[in-house]
Formats: structure tokens, C-alpha cells, sequence
């Protein structure tokens, strides 16, 4: 009976998909966030690709040196490319924090650049799997393209060099009488330097650390949790065999 | 109720067992509460080794660094100051610098110090936590005749000389500490590590 | 050891308290599964307050820096994030545990003569609560801290006359801001927990002055022994200690399993636009309060109009606080009552849940036309309530509990 209503309640909880805006179709993330070799990549790929302009304020660059094991020296080496305001290198201990002001983003994007350290853990793993590969040509737009998850958005797309450039390839409807022209479907119209495999697992590696960013802690999270429902178990026992016992009395 | 007999032992047993267990899972609980008053990560990266530029600190002054939210004090003694030293001995608790957890090992000498001249500390008074003022003129009226120049809290009156030393008849207990510290070339010290020559 | 109690004893009636509330409280016998939730409540309200201490001490209740603060906690600070998510997963647990708890009251008639004080001081206990939550989902200050906010605040404006002053007043200023923030990280940390302590305090000697009522709402102090001790009762401790040491292990085990793997219930315990930090320019496309306190929203949005909305999640809200009046059948446990109650009840919880989720979805015609047939269900079970109950076929009640 408790079990039963216990279970009910758990089970339609965390079950419901994210809301996608505007009701695009979102592709599946296949990211494995215990995989830190997959996550170190990612980290490479944020650090070359994302964060001249996007930080990650939140996080702490030897955070992502501990959790997948490199040294201090490689982190150095690998990750961290700034200077602080007198010129010297960046503590590996710093928050991650770009130097470009908001003003100048304004300037130059029309919008604050938004932090990325949780923008996993806000929109989704798939959202940003698919944003970042639907980026396609739109000569309306300042930047040059346009993207199916995030209409009119102001991110040029940076990864153009790896994936190429899509062209969209348009369909029309008629809804409430009116034609509406919408995006069929993308196909590539300049091929990059990667094959559409190759980016997609690019991609992923990209997701899978931006979903480690958002809640460094996870895998922890979880490793501690099965230690913990393991030692109730053990404490569930002894207390129901205690209650029996006691109980003998009543019955 | 029921009139059987009630198996005492066992009761007892399993009373015992879950009381031990759940003890030990209070424990466990507490853990994570007690670790949260840890230094956290942000306050680690603020203790993190600083460098500190010695090239135009002049003789006989003394300059600050922070260092895990202390003040590290950096002296450039005159040859005076350093010649004072020895002749304080008798008037210090430790002249020798024999208690090792006020310096590292290669600052255990007669002058504190990696170099002789640079003295390196950190500037809190051991008696109490507060930071001593730097005087180094030779007996001003308020500290006496026998003043050679160094440190006075004004908390609680302690002295220490210009090694860091405490006099003896102030509370308090110990010398100054030297702080770990290495020169990553001639004027910069890294305040913080020990460059692994320990 | 003797020895020192007795010392205690001659000083503070140490022995006297734990007599009366545990050692020679007695319960009726048959206490089932809906009887883990009170004790559960208790649990959860101190874990709670710990878990909420702790919080304090790394949070900053600053406009400027709260959401880091939240980040930093979850970071930088060692185990703070097991901490946070003990006390957002303890908010959810807290709302599950009191609303079985009011469901058990409502079937098992445990406000009826002479327990009306109880309910009513449990009622107080559920309004603080509420409360509670409100303005603890500021103190994160993402975007649904700040725009649940906003919206709940904005709904005292539909007080004619005053509406406008009084919000501003909540406020202290023009929009939710850091005055805001910080006055109600005040009544969060201190204020509201010293109510809920000082109610549950009140809810508890209440219930211990007038005994427990039970599944089969009869009266174990009509019938007693010769030694004055009810037939039906046990010592509360040690039997139901042991019983609700089980219940507590049980649910900690669920308690651990959402806190560890589904920390944020799926974006309905912490919610996903709320790991954006606050914009006063910009709202979130889809806007929800957290789930507990989704069905008094929809009711709210079933009504086209402001005053009237606002009017119709009070009432819903304080019809609870009558029930003792409300409901006038003698008989209490639902065991021997009509099967009009039954399906009354039945229809009530359907409502209550159904109400939940719709207000979880976008507002589209259908869901405003089932959230209005579902609030008038919900307000239904009241007026069925009252016209049916005086006069009631019920089942003849035993005169002992039942097995």
C-alpha cells in the first residue's frame, strides 16, 4: 500500500520532457556524463570555440582538473589561456570569467552574451545538442545564419569551419487559410572540415561537458546516493525486525 | 496484550542494534554539515600562493602582501638591524627558533630568513590574532631604551624583535611565524609554496 | 543515572513530559498507514531547519548576489550542494507529507469534536507553510524566484481600494527587487520557522490533551481499565516510536532517492528556468508555480476575472479552515460513513490532483473549460458536504477499535 502510493508519486514526476520553444523537434543527446575522457574533450572544444565570448562564471577551472584528472601543469597548458589584469596567467583556481564587457556585446551581438555554466541544466542536454548543429543560412539576419531552436538568434555560428554550412530548404502550408512557409529540413550547401558524423561527435563531447558544467557534482551525486539507500536497506531491517518484536505485544 | 513471555534478550539485542546503527548513520548525516565549514573552494584560491615584487622595497621598510586574508609582512633589514639580533638573545623565549611549527625548516636560523636580509612573516600576533605595528626606530619613548627595533601589538603590549622573535615577560607565547616562501628570481618571492626544497 | 533525573526532576518536569507525551501517552491501537504522517511532518520541519541553517550560512541575501551565492553553495562550499538539495528536495517532501497528512484528517474525520482546535491549528500550520515555501523560492533569485514572485505578489493588488499600496508595501519597491529580497530572506530564516515551531507546539498539545483519533474514529477513552488506562491505547513509546523509526527509514529511502538522482524532480522541484539568473526585462516563456501550490492556480486562472480569481484560491483555502463545521454527520471515520461521502471525498482528491496539473499547462481553451468544471468539483465537495452530512445513512460505529 505506502510502496504502492510512494512509487505513483515518484514515477509521474520526472517524466515530463522539457519544453522545447516554439515546439521544435529536439534530437537526442547521446552524451554518458560518467564518461570524463568525453568530458575532457568537451572542455577543449568550450575553451577554443565558446569561451572568447561566453563564460562559465560560475565554475573553477582546477574543479574540471580534479574531475577528470589532469594535473595543475595540464591544465595550464590545455585549458587556460588568460591573463588576469596585470597581465599575469590566470590562478588555476579562478572563476571562469571572460573579459569581454557587456557593453561591448551589446555593441556587437545586440544582446548580452549569456553565461553558459548552467545553461544545461536550464534548457536541456538534446536543446543544445540540436541548437548547436541546426545553424542555417539567412541573409536577413546580420550575423548570416539563423537556427531552428533559437529563432533570430544572435550567436554567429561558430562552428561553421567544422560542420560547413546549411542551406534550409523551405515547404509551405496552409494554416487558417493562410501559406506559411516553414523549414522542411537542412541539408549541407558548403561541407566543412568535418564529416557530419565526425561534428556530431564533436557535438556531443561539447554537450556532455556543458551538462558536466552545470552540475559538476553529478556523478559524486549519484555514487554517494547508492551508498546511502544501500545503508537504509540495512537500517530498514533491524528497524521493521525491532517494530515486530515489540509489537508481539499488541497483537 | 498478549501474555506471552516477552523474549528480553532479543529486545534488548535489537534495541541495541538499531540504536548503534542509526547512530551511526546520525553520524554520517553529520558529516556533510560539519565538512560545509571547511574552507570552501573560493576561499582556497584566495589563499593561493601570491608573488610579491621586492625589487624596489628600500632598506630598512617593510611592505604587505596578503596571503590566505593575511598579512605577510616582507622587511629588507639593515646591516644594524641584523648585527641587533644576537644581542637580544637573552631577552627573547626562543632565540633559537626551536619551536618548528613557527618556521620552516630553512628559515630556522639566526636571522629567520631564506636570504639574511629579507625577512618574510606573516603578520599576526600569536598571542591573540591581532596585527602588530612595525617600529623599527632604535628606544622611541613609548617602548624604552633597551627598544632595538621590531613589531608591537598594541592589543595586549607583546614584543617581538626584527626577526619576528617574542620577548620574554608578553603574552605572547611564540615567535612570529615565517610563512612558506621561495624566490622565483631575485626580487619576486612566491609566498605560499616552499619550491619544493623544503 | 537515576540519581541525576531525579535532580532534573526536583528542578524541571522532565520525567512528567516525557510521561505524558511518550512513555504513558496512550494512542488507539490501531493506528494504519496514514498515521506516519504526522510524525513524518515532524521530521521533515527539522530537517528542514537544519538543513536551513546551514544554507544560511553561505547564502547572501543580495540582488546582486544571490544567484551566485546559490552557485557558490552548490561549487565551492564542501557538500553544499548535498545540503541544498536536502533542503529544495525537504520543500517538496514537506508539501507530500502534509497534504497525506490532511487527507488522513479528512477520512478518518480527526477534526470533529473535540478535535477542531487541532485542525484548526494544523490549518495555520499549512498557511504558514505555504508561506514558508513562497518566500524561501525568492531567495535563489532565478528567473521563475523572480517572476512566481512577481505573480503572486501582483495577486494582493486585486484587493479593491488598498490593492495597489499594498503591494507596493510587500515590495518596498517599484518592482521585486532587493528590498524585496531581503525581507523576505528575513521572514524565511526567522520569522515564519519561530510561527511554525510556536503552531506545531500548539497542534501537538492539543492532540495529546484530547488523545488520537483513529481509523475507526471511535473513542478509546470511553472505555478504560481499572487502572484508568484506555483498552485500546499502547504507550505511545515504545510502540509507535519503533513504528515511526520504520516509517522514517521508508521514507528516507525516498527521500534519498530523489535528492541523489532526481534532485530536480524532472523540473518540478527545482524548476529549469530557475538556473537562469533573475531579468527584470525578460519572463520566462513558460511560467508555473512549484507543484504544491498548482491547484490553487488553476483555480485562480479558471475564474475570468481578477478580484473574483484572487476571492475563489482564498475560499478554497479557507473552506479547509471550517470543515469542523462544515461537516455535521456525528459519525467520523469514513469507514462507517455514506457512500455519498466516499464519492464526495473521491471527487474531492481527483479535483485537487487534476486541478495540479492543469495548471502546469499552457492555457489553452480546453484547460481553462477543465480547470473551471474541476474548481467548481473542488468547491462541490463542500456545499455536497454540508447538505448531506446533517442527515447522514451512516453504518453503526463499534463500540472498540477494529483490527
Amino acid at each position: 500500500m505506502k510502496k504502492q502510493i510512494l512509487t505513483l508519486i515518484l514515477s509521474v514526476l520526472p517524466t515530463f520532457a522539457y519544453a522545447a520553444g516554439g515546439g521544435v523537434h529536439l534530437d537526442s543527446a547521446p552524451i554518458d556524463t560518467s564518461d570524463m575522457e568525453s568530458v575532457k574533450r568537451g572542455a577543449k572544444h568550450f575553451i577554443d570555440y565558446c569561451f572568447s565570448c561566453h563564460e562559465a562564471g560560475y565554475m573553477r577551472y582546477n574543479r574540471i582538473a580534479r574531475d577528470t584528472g589532469m594535473t595543475d601543469a595540464e591544465l595550464r597548458e590545455e585549458l587556460i589561456f588568460t591573463t588576469n589584469e596585470k597581465g599575469e596567467p590566470t590562478k588555476v583556481g579562478s572563476l571562469m570569467k571572460v573579459a569581454m564587457t557587456e557593453d561591448y556585446a551589446r555593441n556587437v551581438f545586440g544582446t548580452a552574451v549569456p553565461d553558459l555554466t548552467l545553461t544545461a541544466r536550464a534548457r536541456g542536454a538534446d536543446w543544445v545538442y540540436t541548437y548547436l548543429r541546426t545553424f542555417y543560412m539567412d541573409p536577413y539576419r546580420p550575423t548570416g545564419n539563423n537556427n531552428l531552436v533559437f529563432p533570430d538568434v544572435g550567436m554567429p555560428n561558430v562552428l561553421s569551419s567544422l560542420q560547413g554550412v546549411q542551406r534550409a530548404v523551405y515547404k509551405t502550408e496552409t494554416r487558417q487559410g493562410v501559406e506559411v512557409e516553414t523549414v522542411d529540413r537542412l541539408e549541407l550547401a558548403q561541407a566543412g572540415s568535418m564529416t557530419a558524423e565526425e561534428f556530431d561527435v564533436f557535438v556531443t563531447d561539447l554537450t556532455n561537458f556543458m551538462v558536466y558544467l552545470a552540475e559538476p557534482v553529478q556523478n559524486e551525486r549519484k555514487s554517494l546516493g547508492i551508498k546511502v539507500l544501500i545503508f537504509l536497506v540495512i537500517f530498514f531491517v533491524l528497524a521493521y525486525m525491532l517494530k515486530k518484536e515489540y509489537w508481539k505485544d499488541v497483537h | 496484550m498478549s501474555t506471552d513471555v516477552v523474549d528480553k534478550d532479543k529486545r534488548r539485542f535489537l534495541t541495541a542494534a538499531t540504536s548503534v546503527v542509526g547512530a551511526v548513520g546520525a553520524g554520517f548525516v553529520a558529516v556533510p554539515f560539519i565538512a560545509s565549514w571547511m574552507p570552501s573552494e573560493r576561499a582556497k584560491n584566495a589563499g593561493a600562493p601570491v608573488e610579491a615584487d621586492i625589487s624596489k622595497l628600500e632598506e630598512g621598510r617593510m611592505m604587505i602582501v596578503e596571503w590566505q586574508s593575511k598579512p605577510v609582512w616582507i622587511v629588507r633589514r639593515s646591516r644594524q638591524m641584523l648585527d641587533s639580533l644576537p644581542k637580544l638573545n637573552d631577552n627573547l623565549r626562543d632565540p633559537a627558533s626551536e619551536n618548528a611549527d613557527q618556521q620552516p625548516e630553512y628559515a630556522q636560523n639566526e636571522t629567520r630568513s631564506r636570504k639574511p636580509e629579507i625577512l618574510v612573516l606573516v603578520g599576526i600576533c600569536t598571542h591573540l590574532g591581532c596585527s602588530p605595528s612595525y617600529r623599527p626606530e632604535i628606544a622611541p619613548a613609548d617602548l624604552g631604551d633597551d627598544w632595538m627595533g621590531g613589531f608591537f601589538c598594541p592589543c595586549h603590549s607583546s614584543k617581538f624583535d626584527m626577526a619576528g622573535r617574542v620577548y620574554t615577560g608578553v603574552p605572547a607565547p611564540t615567535n612570529l611565524p615565517v610563512p612558506p616562501h621561495y624566490y622565483l628570481t631575485e626580487n619576486t618571492i612566491l609566498v605560499g609554496e616552499d619550491g619544493g626544497a623544503a | 543515572m537515576g540519581k541525576l533525573i531525579g535532580w532534573i526532576d526536583d528542578r524541571f518536569p522532565l520525567m512528567k513530559m516525557w510521561n505524558e507525551h511518550l512513555a504513558e501517552y496512550y494512542a488507539p491501537k490501531n493506528f494504519n498507514f496514514w498515521y506516519f504522517f504526522g510524525s513524518l511532518a515532524l521530521m521533515v520541519l527539522v530537517i528542514q531547519i537544519i538543513s536551513g541553517i546551514f544554507l544560511t550560512m553561505h547564502y547572501k541575501p543580495d540582488a546582486e548576489l544571490a544567484f551566485a551565492s546559490v552557485e557558490y553553495i552548490m561549487r565551492d562550499v564542501p557538500y553544499g550542494w548535498l545540503i541544498r538539495y536536502i533542503h529544495s528536495t525537504g520543500a517538496t517532501a514537506f508539501f507530500i507529507v502534509v497534504y497525506l497528512h490532511m487527507l488522513r484528517g479528512l477520512m478518518y474525520g480527526s477534526y470533529k469534536k473535540p478535535r477542531e482546535l487541532i485542525w484548526l491549528f494544523g490549518m495555520f500550520i499549512y498557511l504558514a507553510l505555504m508561506a514558508e515555501a513562497f518566500m524561501g523560492y525568492l531567495l535563489p533569485w532565478g528567473q521563475m524566484s523572480y517572476w512566481g514572485a512577481q505573480v503572486i505578489i501582483s495577486l494582493f493588488g486585486a484587493i479593491p481600494v488598498i490593492g495597489d499600496d499594498l503591494t507596493l508595501w510587500i515590495r518596498g519597491d517599484f518592482v521585486i527587487s532587493d528590498a524585496t529580497l531581503n525581507r523576505f530572506f528575513a521572514l524565511h530564516v526567522i520569522a515564519l520557522p519561530l510561527v511554525l515551531i510556536f503552531l506545531v507546539v500548539a497542534h501537538i498539545l492539543a492532540l495529546h490533551e484530547v488523545g488520537s483519533n483513529n481509523p475507526d474514529g471511535v473513542e478509546i477513552k470511553k472505555n478504560k481499565d481499572e487502572n484508568g488506562i484506555p483498552l485500546d491505547g499502547i504507550p505511545f513509546h515504545p510502540y509507535y516510536t519503533v513504528k515511526d523509526i520504520v516509517g522514517v527509514v521508508v521514507f528516507l529511502f525516498f527521500f534519498a532517492t530523489v535528492m541523489f538522482f532526481f534532485p530536480d524532480g524532472g523540473g518540478y522541484f527545482l524548476e529549469h528556468a530557475n538556473f537562469i539568473a533573475s531579468d527584470p526585462l525578460k519572463t520566462p516563456e513558460h511560467i508555473a508555480p512549484v507543484w504544491y501550490f498548482t491547484p490553487f492556480y488553476a483555480i485562480l486562472r479558471a475564474v475570468p476575472d481578477k478580484l473574483m480569481g484572487v476571492g475563489a484560491m482564498g475560499a478554497a483555502i479557507v473552506l479547509l479552515f471550517f470543515m469542523p463545521w462544515i461537516d455535521r454527520c456525528k459519525v467520523k471515520s469514513i469507514r462507517y460513513r455514506s457512500n455519498i461521502y466516499k464519492i464526495n471525498l473521491a471527487v474531492f482528491v481527483v479535483s485537487f490532483v487534476v486541478l495540479g496539473w492543469l495548471a502546469m499547462q499552457p492555457v489553452t481553451s480546453t484547460i481553462t473549460m477543465l480547470s473551471q468544471v474541476f474548481s467548481l468539483l473542488y468547491f462541490g465537495f463542500f456545499v455536497v458536504l454540508f447538505i448531506t452530512s446533517k442527515n447522514e445513512d451512516t453504518k453503526p460505529v463499534p463500540d472498540r477499535v477494529t483490527e
